[in-house]
């Protein structure tokens, strides 16, 4: 599965290698994309010392933790949310007479490599945070663990929303909620929306183990809701958690796709 | 549904339109929702950033949190997320050759299209957004509620000659995604949709505040809560709406000469 998925996605990077300057203004467009995002946190700083008592490196280290996973998740996986356009325009059936698994085809299908503009900015605006905040290595090894939990997350999120499709072919939009929203969700500190979103977040939907929970941990801040700091390093556990679901989700959505035949 | 076919040539294109996106009547629900998703998302990091600073940008937390829906009930109506038109499929495609062969102006045609479709989406994905807000925080009632109705009409205009632009560049730019891309960017970012242009620093903030892209999302706002004098926001969008319109037709007459139909 994993060989196959490389090599489809080698393809369709070759493909868009043949049109080099089409992919150098696409890049460069998901880098600005990127950049919108950090004006927006800028135009907020600029206005006030802290956000719900966090200040503007911290918030730009939570938003970089995020965005890094959420773009890199986006870029290699994304694509599964494109889901509905192949059952209503058939194409879905090729893929499943195919010897090869179906995540990994949809995942792969019209890959594309121009979004590594939004990584870029993401993995820059990391560097510029973790250059100001000055975390001692004891909580710094955290970091890429988050990040890499953060990626099997949204990859997750965006199996579930393609799942999801299964059932609402017609309003493939409503997934966008739960993956482009959580990742929107995860740019600020949780502490600014109801504490009993952040418990959701927490015991429902493990979104807050993509940066908060680890962040707090790796930042050293009292958690609001008073769970002891080890809570953040649980974060691949919820991952894996996730995943599974996912992978279950997926599964029954397969099942239960029949298709409308010629 | 009635057929329209008894109604003059423009309000009748306009029925069609709107009966072309009600047809699409659960992605339009689903849009609604995502819109309504983020909005919430939204109103609590604005919350949050109100109470650090009451008062900011002229706004109270309860106007900075309608201001919020209202944005976000504007992405529907106004196409804030794309180009929303067929035209560059069109121009690609070559069938733009009979559209503009008609004995109708291509803008005009699009415009009563477009008109269509926003009145389809102002009800589909501006009311249900605006209502949840209202539910889940409490959004302030408009101050001036005729003219809020002529600034959203106004603000589709802006929005329609801006999208018109880009669509109809495709006759001279090969890539027709790095134009969505960029006007993407520049809608998203100063029409007021991601933060208060109100709140924009110094002379950046006055820059943003004259550009078209604030007559599609922030004025309508503004002229909603009363933080702008309803006949000044009224005239700026009008402005901006020939402006665009103008460059619009404009572009059309040299879109005429560069288009060669191939007999056959």
């Amino acid at each position: 599965m994993i060989r196959t998925y490389a090599l489809l996605v080698w393809a369709w990077t070759r493909a868009a290698a043949q049109y080099r300057v089409s992919f150098a203004l696409m890049a460069a467009g998901a880098f600005v994309i990127g950049g919108l995002d950090i004006a927006v946190i800028w135009v907020i700083f600029a206005n006030t010392d802290s956000l719900a008592g966090f200040g503007p490196a911290e918030v730009m280290f939570l938003y970089g933790t995020s965005e890094l996973a959420f773009a890199t998740s986006d870029m290699l996986f994304g694509n599964v949310d494109r889901i509905s356009q192949h059952i209503k325009a058939g194409t879905l059936d090729v893929m499943l007479v195919r010897p090869v698994a179906t995540w990994a085809q949809v995942a792969a299908d019209r890959f594309g490599p121009h979004r590594i503009g939004r990584v870029v900015m993401a993995a820059a605006v990391l560097g510029v945070a973790l250059a100001r905040l000055d975390i001692p290595l004891g909580r710094a090894w955290m970091v890429p663990v988050m990040v890499v939990s953060g990626i099997v997350i949204f990859t997750s999120m965006f199996t579930l929303g393609g799942a999801l499709q299964f059932l609402l072919t017609d309003a493939p939009e409503v997934a966008n909620a739960f993956t482009y929203g959580g990742a929107m969700l995860n740019q600020y500190p949780l502490s600014v929306y109801d504490p009993r979103i952040v418990q959701g977040l927490t015991y429902v939907l493990p979104l807050a183990f993509v940066n908060w929970r680890p962040g707090l941990y790796v930042l050293d801040r009292p958690d609001p809701l008073g769970l002891p700091s080890w809570t953040g390093l649980l974060s691949p556990a919820a991952a894996l958690a996730l995943a599974a679901v996912a992978a279950l989700a997926w599964r029954a959505g397969i099942r239960r796709y029949r298709s409308t035949g010629s | 549904m009635t057929s329209g076919a008894a109604l003059p040539l423009y309000p009748r294109l306009a029925w069609y339109g709107f009966r072309r996106h009600a047809a699409y009547w659960p992605a339009a629900l689903a849009g609604a929702f995502t819109n309504t998703v983020f909005g919430v998302l939204r109103a609590y990091v604005l919350i949050a950033l109100w109470q650090a600073r009451p008062g900011l940008g002229g706004y109270s937390v309860a106007d900075a949190v309608t201001f919020c829906f209202l944005t976000q009930a504007c992405i529907g109506p106004m196409q804030l997320f794309g180009i929303g038109l067929d035209l560059p499929q069109r121009i690609r495609s070559g069938d733009v050759a009979l559209d503009l062969v008609r004995p109708a102006p291509l803008q005009l045609w699009c415009l009563s299209e477009d008109l269509g479709r926003a009145a389809f989406l102002f009800l589909a994905r501006s009311v249900p957004p605006a209502l949840a807000g209202a539910a889940l925080f409490g959004i302030v009632a408009p101050r001036a509620p005729a003219a809020f109705l002529a600034s959203v009409t106004l603000g589709v205009v802006v929005s329609f000659g801006w999208r018109y632009l880009v669509a109809l560049a495709s006759c001279w730019v090969m890539d027709d995604r790095g134009l969505a891309t960029l006007s993407l960017v520049l809608t998203t970012f100063f029409s007021g949709l991601m933060l208060p242009l109100t709140i924009f620093p110094g002379w950046f903030g006055s820059l943003t505040r004259a550009l078209p892209w604030a007559a599609m999302a922030q004025a309508p706002s503004d002229v909603y809560l009363g933080t702008a004098e309803p006949v000044r926001a009224l005239a700026f969008q009008a402005l901006w709406a020939t402006v665009l319109l103008a460059l619009g037709a404009l572009l059309t007459r040299a879109a005429r000469r560069k288009v060669v139909i191939q007999g056959g």
